[in-house]
């Protein structure tokens, strides 16, 4: 398969996703506007090793509930859009903050890749970051780069090519929560597994729905609706084709 | 078809499932183990090879964040920050009245000089020019100490830590912990306040945190209740004492707004903006020395020039409107006293007068000209007096039958009356609802009745009215 792929990039705010957005794209930029809200969210395109690709800057959030526009928009985009891979970008100095978002990502999808951005003030405040252990913890691969310095961005690239590849295999960490709220989660996903048909991430609409995310109720059923109109126009969706 | 029918009854089943199975606490649950994750995971791939961890921030912060010392220390820094505003204010306030005072004499003799007529006197230099310099004399002073102090508590970096303190209490009335950072905003400007609520993400708490933002004092009621608190609740003391009880009061006022804002946001969130408060990552910057000079000069220029103006350019008209009032009669009296007598008995009923409600009236456009109007109505001169002579204002006040209860009640008032005509058009402007600014203006109106009512009650069952 030949195509544009597409990457998101999400992080929390001030992690130099801008910077690396701006390092890969180059001049090759604009402003999309998405899912009909009125953030903005820049696009840019570039090229490696014969393969293009399409870059999202998802606005930066501490978290992906539906606390803002900011959040929900991000959120949206990694779980509807569902692009071919979502680099979180992290702050290595405040690793430990930053991580929440990383599990909060690894539960949407297992297309991840994360980056460890700002190395070069980690190293100067002697902060050292095992990325292997975190790899093996995490599932995904993680690379530690500094876009500023423009160092690691080689092994970002390759890394990005081999997941498009399929050379690389996800296996993402998922959080376990308590007995009581595993059960509801659990028995929650089978259903949404039975409707969704790994259209959407079970688990993780399980465990939005039992947080009583009424923003994210109201966007599966308005997209839910659109494929039905789609379903009549077309006669046979795709949707119908994948789920017989 | 028939498939994706199916499919839309089962979402519905499912989100019915989700809901019945839902708990409030989850999110908690979701979140802690989230954190607990996080730092296993650092703890595992991040080591420190220099002692990187700021450990003068970490110990400030178990003092300034402690549960035991936590709000003490906010109390001593607010009791500090308004004991320095009003001692500090009184000198330079007095100087620049004198000033203006001196200046008065000879624009009037320059008047004279060029044959202006009485009633164009009377409008430029009785209504205007004194209805400014009042505002400047008054307002300066304390605003140009005030903003800096406080610049520097937030350049400091312990402003984040007072968010950090309330985010709890906030959350037990379900509203946002941003929200203490929107009201410190409101000592300063209401109508600014108002704007900085854009920092709160959830339109809920951001509702709440605008509804409330008005129980938080701002520059321009500072000059009434810092007038009226050293003028009469702390008058029979001398010296140190009389400033030590005046900031009590104010700071005791502060207090009371703040339980105000609690109980209101409380109420709202159990009535008309139900839901629970959402979660939200507050940064803690390091403490970092302030930049003394730099601070004070962007604080004192920025800030204090930009109130002072605005102030002023309400107060002029506002001079001129109440000149204007209480020079044109209306059968033997003046329409400024056909007004008082009107508002009279309603203003007698919460333990102020038909003055008091006038002057706050009147001063809708801006809480600066309040004080102004009202003596300008006492004297009936159609003027504004002088402020020089404290002792002078204190005798005014008695004569018109001024108790520590009229004081009192009027400071609660001004603490808790409908937000300035700025404030009002900002609410709109943010919330693009009539309702809602309607209700921004309801609100505090109603219960800065209800409680000078009551208090009125209370003192007069006490036979000390």
């Amino acid at each position: 398969m030949t195509g544009t792929y597409r990457i998101a990039l999400a992080g929390n705010p001030n992690t130099g996703k801008s910077t690396l957005f701006n390092l890969l794209t180059g001049l090759k930029q604009h402003t999309g506007n998405w899912a009909g809200k009125t953030v903005d969210m820049k696009a840019g395109y570039f090229s490696h090793k014969h393969k293009e690709y399409e870059i999202i800057d998802l606005p930066g959030t501490y978290s992906l509930y539906s606390n803002s526009i900011d959040e929900e928009v991000a959120r949206n985009y990694i779980v509807f859009e569902k692009p071919d891979i979502t680099i979180v970008v992290l702050d290595a100095t405040s690793l430990e903050r930053n991580l929440n978002l990383a599990l909060q990502v690894l539960e949407m999808t297992d297309r991840v890749i994360i980056a460890i951005n700002l190395m070069d003030e980690a190293d100067k405040r002697g902060i050292v970051i095992h990325e292997q252990i975190l790899m093996k913890r995490l599932g995904v691969p993680v690379i530690k780069i500094s876009s500023r310095n423009r160092t690691g961005i080689e092994m970002l690239l390759d890394t990005i090519d081999r997941f498009v590849s399929g050379a690389i295999t996800t296996e993402p960490l998922k959080v376990v929560y308590d007995a009581v709220t595993e059960e509801k989660i659990v028995s929650l996903a089978e259903k949404a597994e039975r409707i969704f048909q790994g259209e959407l991430p079970a688990r993780w609409i399980a465990l939005r729905l039992l947080d009583g995310d009424e923003r994210l109720m109201a966007e599966i059923a308005k997209r839910f609706a659109g494929r039905v109109e789609d379903g009549v126009r077309t006669g046979q969706g795709a949707v119908a084709e994948r789920s017989f | 078809m028939e498939y994706e029918q199916g499919k839309a009854q089962s979402l519905k089943g499912l989100f019915n499932d989700a809901g019945s199975l839902s708990t409030p606490d989850l999110r908690e649950h979701i979140v802690e183990e989230l954190y607990r994750k996080s730092g296993e995971l650092a703890q595992a791939g991040v080591t420190f090879t220099k002692s990187t961890r700021d450990e003068k921030t970490e110990k400030l912060d178990r003092i300034f964040t402690s549960k035991i010392f936590g709000f003490p220390i906010m109390l001593l820094l607010l009791g500090i920050v308004f004991y320095v505003t009003i001692a500090g204010a009184n000198v330079p306030s007095a100087m620049l009245a004198n000033f203006f005072g001196v200046l008065e004499g000879y624009i009037t003799m320059g008047f004279e000089k060029v044959g202006a007529p009485d009633w164009l006197h009377g409008i430029l230099v009785l209504g205007l020019y004194r209805g400014t310099s009042w505002v400047i004399s008054v307002m300066l002073p304390p605003m140009a100490i005030f903003f800096p102090i406080f610049a520097l508590l937030e350049n400091y970096g312990y402003l984040p830590r007072v968010a950090f303190n309330m985010d709890r209490l906030f959350k037990i009335v379900g509203a946002h912990g941003k929200q203490s950072l929107t009201m410190a905003m409101g000592f300063g400007c209401n109508a600014a306040a108002v704007m900085s609520t854009r920092i709160i993400e959830s339109p809920r708490e951001r509702m709440l945190a605008i509804l409330t933002n008005n129980f938080v004092p701002c520059n321009g009621r500072w000059g009434t209740l810092i007038v009226l608190a050293s003028l009469f609740l702390a008058g029979s003391f001398a010296g140190g004492a009389r400033l030590f009880i005046a900031t009590s009061v104010i700071v005791g006022l502060v207090l009371f707004g703040i339980i105000m804002t609690f109980a209101v946001s409380w109420a709202l969130s159990k009535t008309l903006l139900k839901g629970v408060p959402t979660h939200y990552t507050l940064e803690l910057p390091p403490y970092r020395r302030p930049k003394v000079v730099d601070v004070v000069i962007r604080s004192s220029l920025n800030q204090t020039l930009s109130v002072l103006i605005r102030a002023v350019k309400v107060a002029a008209p506002a001079g001129v409107l109440t000149w204007v009032l209480a020079n044109i009669m209306v059968g033997d009296t003046s329409i400024l006293l056909h007004i008082v007598g009107f508002l009279d008995p309603f203003g007698k009923m919460l333990g102020l007068d038909g003055y008091i409600l006038m002057a706050f009236l009147l001063g809708l456009p801006a809480n600066e000209v309040v004080l102004p109007i009202l003596l300008m109505g006492y004297l009936s001169t159609g003027a504004m007096v002088d402020m020089d002579g404290i002792s002078g204002l204190k005798r005014i006040l008695i004569e018109h039958g001024w108790t520590w209860v009229t004081a009192l009640n009027m400071m609660l008032f001004s603490l808790l009356h409908y937000p300035c005509g700025t404030t009002m058009v900002n609410i709109y402007k943010e919330t693009k609802s009539l309702k809602w600014t309607f209700l921004s203006f309801l609100i505090p109106t109603v219960i800065a009745i209800a409680v000078t009512f009551a208090v009125a009650r209370i003192a007069g069952g006490f036979g000390i009215l």
